[in-house]
């Protein structure tokens, strides 16, 4: 799945640098009908993380009252030159990662 | 006898107003919105401030609504905010998001876009690195609903 990850290329070091991430994904609530009236199964990512050279920096647990195509946006300082990992997980086995990397002076 | 306009006020003031109840079964109610709340914090006390929520107040789509929260802390090793936990009122379930910081994050600042099933309040919690819980509450319109419309 599509993933667009904002990432500044090059920072400075100990500036706090914005990271934005979005994917694509229904996020279906597990709460809508059909107009037969059956129930439309859940379908959700419930967890997202972020690495940066291997430690995590954030995590997220989603529900089903996040809106469809998930989008995130949280803080890091920028401490060494790397790169960042990024992971989505949902149900019925559903998993993403992308990644992103940045050059720190 | 002729009703003055004074008698006729004051017959309308006493009046009792019939609250109407609607039946919205698929609704978290504010019993849930606090015991989701309680899942959380546990006994803790919560103190209102600190906590930023930047939502706007009035949306006509409720399936997908930009929210900003942030808390006033020095992200520091000591001082730091170690999680924020996003609630609403009436959607079917109470919780929208959990988000786990910690010093490196610099600021603590989280932007994500959200649903809302109707004109509600929406509540942020942040626990910080002492352990003490501080939130803020936003009234939030919402002119069409998200999460409980049909399928096409």
């Amino acid at each position: 799945m599509a993933a667009l990850i904002n990432v500044p290329s090059r920072a400075k070091r100990g500036d706090i640098i914005e990271i934005r991430t979005l994917t694509s994904h229904i996020m279906e609530t597990g709460f809508r009908r059909t107009v037969d009236g059956a129930l439309v199964p859940r379908d959700i990512i419930t967890s997202f993380t972020c690495r940066y050279n291997g430690t995590e920096i954030f995590r997220a647990d989603l529900f089903p009252a996040i809106a469809a195509n998930p989008y995130l946006s949280f803080f890091t300082v920028a401490k060494e030159s790397g790169k960042f990992e990024f992971a989505w997980i949902g149900d019925n086995g559903y998993s993403s990662t992308a990644s992103a990397s940045i050059t720190v002076e | 006898m002729p009703t003055t306009r004074r008698q006729f006020l004051s017959l309308a003031g006493s009046v009792t107003v019939i609250p109407i109840v609607t039946l919205r079964p698929l609704e978290a109610t504010p019993a849930m919105l606090n015991t989701a709340i309680r899942n959380v914090v546990g006994e803790a006390p919560i103190r209102t401030g600190k906590v930023k929520l930047d939502i706007p107040p009035l949306v006509e789509n409720g399936n997908t609504v930009p929210m900003t929260v942030s808390v006033a802390s020095p992200m520091t090793a000591d001082d730091y905010v170690k999680s924020i936990h996003i609630f609403n009122e009436k959607n079917p379930q109470p919780n929208i998001g959990n988000f786990y910081l910690n010093p490196s994050s610099g600021r603590a600042q989280v932007s994500t876009r959200i649903r809302l099933a109707d004109t509600q309040k929406v509540v942020a919690v942040a626990r910080l690195s002492d352990d003490s819980f501080w939130q803020v509450t936003a009234d939030i319109v919402v002119t069409l609903a998200a999460c409980t419309e049909e399928v096409n």
